[in-house]
């Protein structure tokens, strides 16, 4: 694998991570952290959506007029979410995935990741690399809400994936990390993380 | 009376930004003073009191099981059809106000056509399509107050942002950091209404 695809994958990660750097989806990524499958779930759904919706209009890149690029997007878009949206209501009462989640899966259309990577990424580059760039910066963007997932759960159920961790030590559960305030909060002390080890991020 | 709740309700304790979380992107973009925040959450407001009635008719009389045709069911296509409906609303708007008020459309410049992809819009009539309002006064209540939530939130962040710039802020923290915080903690004291039953 050649340095330059190696970058596009590594770079969404954490150096060009979506949520933390450039400030994009965070509109339906954070009421599904309070468990770590809400936001398991919603990961892959954006990963997929990204990575093929990437892929599907890096094709068409050569033939989609400028003037109508954005309806055309958002078309493609849609559809894939669409069908992630069916593929998850099939599943829904096998794995007991959360209703309201819908919402937030319908949501994805306007996440500006999936949009601001189409724009800036896959309109300008062959189909091979978009779709790596789409899957990479849904991967970025699926860590951030795992690791806010993963305190949410913890502090405020005591539990991991539904798993008993720290209630049979007599922890009570902290009902202030189940509040939606808390999801930004704790990503905000992310973000602080991160400037404080990558001093070039920090802003004037 | 149950308007008047439902109004109260969709301001404070469904706030768009507190509790849901939605329209994040440019809540956090376009709060860096109160001018130009007061601007984009008017026109999130008119845009949101608009798309949402429609999206609630074609929602009642289109898309539910059984309401177009008997024994089909079109639920599944509401994602595209909400999406379309706003994109062509805020085109139609844009024209509109482009025509009739120069002076409206140049002080909302680019926030305009960026509305499409906020994502309060869209989340408004999702939401609107499971609390399953009776009639379309109740749209109209419900898309009326989360905008007015809406607006709310972004003038009183970008205030605080007015504010902020002249405290002295850790390095790492600044800018994205404490803004994350502090819309937290504004969160934390929206949640207060959440105790009120109407």
């Amino acid at each position: 694998m050649d340095a330059k695809l190696k970058e596009t994958i590594l770079n969404p990660i954490f150096k060009g991570n979506p949520i933390t750097v450039l400030v994009l989806g965070i509109c339906s990524s954070l009421a599904v952290t309070v468990t770590l499958k809400g936001a398991l779930v919603m990961a892959l759904s954006v990963i997929v959506v990204t990575g093929i919706s990437s892929l599907i209009l890096s094709l068409l890149r050569n033939t989609i007029p400028g003037r109508v690029r954005i309806i055309v997007q958002l078309v493609v878009v849609a559809m894939m979410v669409i069908l992630v949206d069916q593929i998850l209501k099939s599943f829904e009462a096998t794995y007991a995935i959360d209703k309201q989640l819908s919402v937030y899966i319908g949501l994805i259309i306007t996440n500006c990741i999936v949009m601001g990577r189409i724009e800036a990424f896959a309109l300008g580059n062959k189909p091979w690399p978009s779709f790596l760039d789409g899957v990479a910066n849904g991967a970025g963007y699926g860590m951030i809400l795992l690791i806010v997932a993963f305190f949410r759960e913890l502090l405020g159920s005591g539990t991991l994936f539904g798993v008993d961790v720290l209630g049979w030590l007599g922890y009570v559960p902290n009902n202030l990390v189940i509040l939606p305030p808390f999801a930004l909060i704790l990503l905000g002390c992310i973000v602080w993380v991160q400037r404080a080890i990558q001093k070039d991020l920090q802003e004037k | 009376m149950e308007y008047l709740s439902l109004f109260v309700k969709s301001i404070f304790v469904d706030n768009m930004i507190f509790a849901y979380f939605l329209g994040m992107c440019s809540f956090l973009a376009v709060s860096k003073n109160v001018k130009t925040a007061a601007g984009l959450g008017l026109a999130v407001i008119f845009v949101l009191l608009v798309t949402l009635p429609i999206n609630y008719l074609l929602n009642t009389y289109v898309l539910a099981p059984d309401a177009l045709i008997e024994g089909v069911d079109l639920s599944f296509l509401s994602f595209i059809v909400f999406i379309a409906v706003i994109a062509a609303i805020v085109q139609v708007v844009e024209m509109v106000v482009e025509k009739f008020s120069p002076e409206l459309y140049s002080s909302l410049g680019i926030f305009l056509p960026l509305i499409a992809v906020n994502c309060a819009i869209l989340g408004g009539s999702l939401f609107m399509q499971q609390k399953d309002f009776l009639n379309i006064g109740e749209a109209v209540v419900y898309s009326l107050g989360s905008g007015i939530g809406w607006f709310l939130a972004i003038v009183s962040l970008a205030a605080i942002r007015e504010k902020m710039a002249y405290s002295n802020v850790p390095p790492a923290l600044k800018g994205l950091g404490i803004t994350f915080i502090t819309v937290g903690l504004m969160g934390i004291a929206f949640m207060t209404f959440m105790g009120i039953s109407l």
